[in-house]
């Protein structure tokens, strides 16, 4: 069966894959478009084709990940068993988890008995656990981490990415900025004064709002708030110091974005969104990728001329498959039809996603019958990434 | 077909990313307004998905008439409303409706305390959001102004933020043990309970969303949330069944075809005879899946994976289906 591609240029993977130069791989996309999978099969097909890689996923599926050998959600890389070493790579995997990553910057940012505090604020539990962007902020971060030690190490030369299912595309790269700008907010430094002495701002406008907080949240609330703001404040310069750093990384040119998405207005539309975003904040954009295509179906015949035909074989007197009235070939002739028209639809999606954005390498990847769960699956993925 | 959910006002529909949630809140919202209610179908996420498939501008912080429903014999349509709830705004609305907030509220915009609330408390972010969505449920008697609605259905987060996002009081919980957001909680949670809300669940018929699906209704029963039916979205034709596909065999296509005057180029034989058995794989994964929702003990309601895709008349065909599967 023919593929058909987008009018856009092609992405080769395998180049990208071998490119020595390229030491991160980032996928990013809306929820929902394969992100994950499509990040485990770039990472075997890189590890099997000799780079030493790492794969940090988010939240795999479940019988994938017990392939993979992840089930545990300790924020450590392991090796994947079943990845073929012949050609000198490895593969190693890990899941985040995003709390304990929170909890180790923390802890590696205060003094003990400062961090246990931290750790133990209600503030500190929801915004770690639930501020939104947190997940993003922690994948970087863990990114970072990985690194660092890789670089040190000499462990991995590639680490591939699995970002988030995030509220909207900008929450991921947003993410580092705005943890840090709101920490270094107004509030956070209207919380602090009265522990800084000399009330520069406590003006009228601080007795309303103070009043006013105490009035909708009530004072215990308030008082565990400015413990908070006061412990975190502490921790903080590491916090806006690493969060440059992480975007920095990204921004290099060692860094290589795959915007991933699913022939579907509405993920085609976040995937223009993305790719604005990064080619607006400088990050590198190696390509798109298009999971989940329909295939066109070998044969010459029409859509309309299928659905007709079909419509026909319906009154041709008991000369069909197996006495079936010819129902079998009439339903093939619709599902012809059906996928057809499925592809035209797919395809005019395509070219107006490449129209408005000509200069995207692209790969499309076919919709595979059957879900994937093993590394057979993830071989067979990657084959189709690299076509 | 009379409706399986007559006494719920506020219907949550929520399901995995992809799997078209925004799609099914949207045509339930008509299939009500077809049965004759008036209709607010609210959005929680920033997203304008409402506005796109509805194909009219951005929405405003604002409720918007949006269309009509079809009015059966006799009887009169009902409409759609739309909101998009932004927590910032609805929080500016809170503090002046329920604390006379009006010079403080500003000022506490001015010192980013709105930006802080919203931002680094999800649990005061999300009790604004439902708070909203509470306020028009209940509204007929709060305010005797504005419009009265029916019911309401919500396009509330994804599955795995659901529980989360409804289960307000214990969110709160860390933040706020006492005061009056937690009471203001407390009262939605009431509501949410209750057998006046439903929550949906959209999949599709593939491994993960019906994973997530069955898991989604666990989380929800765990904590007194009220399930309501699962919508299996995206259904591919259900015309022949995994033998007949698999059983596709080259001659007798090939006669068929003859029979019925198509004259077969090269290779549509063949390519017939394939596209029955990668759908007859498909087929029987689709009713692993299927097996697995009908034994989940709710009511399932199935929509097709329509060709032409995405607009207004798509929205009214698909909530006729609902209608005659008795959603609404």
């Amino acid at each position: 069966m023919s593929a058909p591609q987008s009018s856009g240029e092609h992405l080769d993977v395998d180049a990208l894959l071998d490119d020595r130069g390229v030491g991160i791989v980032v996928c990013c996309g809306s929820g929902g478009v394969g992100k994950t999978t499509t990040s485990a099969a770039l990472a075997l097909r890189a590890a099997e084709r000799g780079r030493k890689v790492v794969v940090l996923t988010i939240d795999p599926a479940r019988r994938l990940a017990q392939s993979m050998g992840i089930e545990a959600l300790d924020n450590t890389p392991r090796p994947v068993a079943g990845a073929d070493r012949a050609a000198g790579g490895h593969l190693d995997a890990m899941m985040l988890d995003m709390k304990r990553t929170f909890d180790e910057v923390v802890e590696s940012q205060a003094s003990p008995e400062k961090a246990r505090q931290i750790l133990e604020n209600p503030f500190y539990v929801a915004l770690s656990s639930s501020f939104a962007g947190t997940q993003e902020y922690m994948a970087m971060e863990k990114l970072g981490q990985i690194r660092r030690d890789a670089e040190r190490d000499g462990t991995y030369d590639l680490i591939v990415v699995d970002t988030p299912p995030s509220r909207s595309a900008l929450d991921f790269l947003d993410a580092p900025e705005r943890l840090s700008s709101f920490l270094d907010g107004r509030f956070i430094k209207l919380m602090l004064a009265p522990a800084r002495g000399p009330a520069r701002l406590v003006t009228a406008g601080l007795g309303l709002v103070t009043g006013a907080l105490t009035k909708v949240l009530g004072a215990q609330v308030l008082r565990d708030l400015q413990t908070f703001v006061t412990a975190i404040d502490t921790v903080f310069g590491g916090f806006r110091q690493r969060a440059m750093a992480t975007y920095a990384l990204l921004q290099d040119r060692r860094t290589a974005f795959l915007v991933v998405a699913a022939p579907e207005p509405d993920a085609l539309r976040e995937a223009a969104y993305f790719v604005d975003r990064l080619s607006e904040d400088r990050m590198p954009l190696a390509g798109l990728v298009v999971n989940r295509a329909a295939e066109r179906p070998d044969g010459d015949l029409s859509a309309e001329a299928a659905y007709a035909a079909a419509e026909r074989l319906r009154d041709v007197p008991g000369g069909g498959t197996g006495g079936s009235g010819g129902s079998v070939t009439a339903g093939l002739l619709r599902l012809y039809a059906d996928q057809e028209r499925l592809v035209e639809r797919e395809t005019r999606l395509r070219g107006r996603f490449a129209a408005a954005h000509p200069q995207v390498p692209t790969v499309v990847v076919p919709a595979l019958p059957s879900d994937v769960h093993d590394l057979d699956g993830l071989r067979r993925v990657g084959e189709l990434l690299a076509r | 077909m009379t409706s399986d959910w007559p006494g719920v006002r506020l219907h949550v529909v929520t399901g995995k990313g992809g799997t078209g949630k925004s799609t099914v809140a949207a045509s339930l919202a008509l299939a009500l307004a077809d049965e004759g209610k008036d209709v607010l179908l609210c959005e929680v996420e920033g997203r304008q998905g409402i506005a796109r498939m509805f194909d009219v501008d951005p929405l405003p912080y604002a409720e918007r008439r949006l269309a009509t429903g079809l009015a059966r014999e006799g009887g009169r349509a009902g409409t759609v409303h739309a909101l998009h709830v932004d927590p910032e705004a609805a929080l500016l609305e809170y503090l002046s409706i329920f604390y006379k907030l009006g010079r403080a509220g500003r000022a506490l915009d001015r010192f980013g305390v709105i930006e802080f609330a919203t931002t680094i408390a999800p649990g005061v972010r999300d009790v604004l959001l439902t708070g909203k969505v509470y306020e028009a449920v209940e509204r007929n008697r709060r305010n005797k102004g504005a419009v009265e609605y029916d019911a309401v259905v919500l396009d509330a987060p994804p599955t795995g933020r659901i529980v989360q996002f409804l289960n307000v009081s214990n969110e709160l919980a860390g933040l706020a043990k006492v005061g009056p957001i937690r009471s203001q909680a407390d009262t939605m949670m009431t509501l949410f309970r209750s057998p006046r809300t439903a929550v949906h669940l959209v999949t599709v018929l593939e491994e993960m969303p019906v994973q997530e699906t069955t898991d989604g209704i666990a989380e929800l029963r765990a904590v007194d949330l009220p399930v309501g039916g699962v919508v299996v979205n995206l259904v591919r034709p259900q015309e022949l069944d995994a033998d007949q596909l698999a059983g596709a065999d080259v001659d007798a296509v090939a006669r068929d075809l003859v029979a019925a005057g198509v004259g077969a180029g090269p290779g549509l034989v063949e390519g017939l005879v394939r596209t029955g058995h990668e759908a007859a794989e498909r087929r029987s994964l689709e009713d692993r899946q299927r097996r697995l929702v009908d034994a989940l003990g709710v009511p399932a309601y199935e929509l097709p994976r329509l060709t032409q895709g995405g607009d207004l008349a798509a929205l009214y065909e698909l909530a006729a289906l609902l209608r005659a599967q008795g959603m609404a």
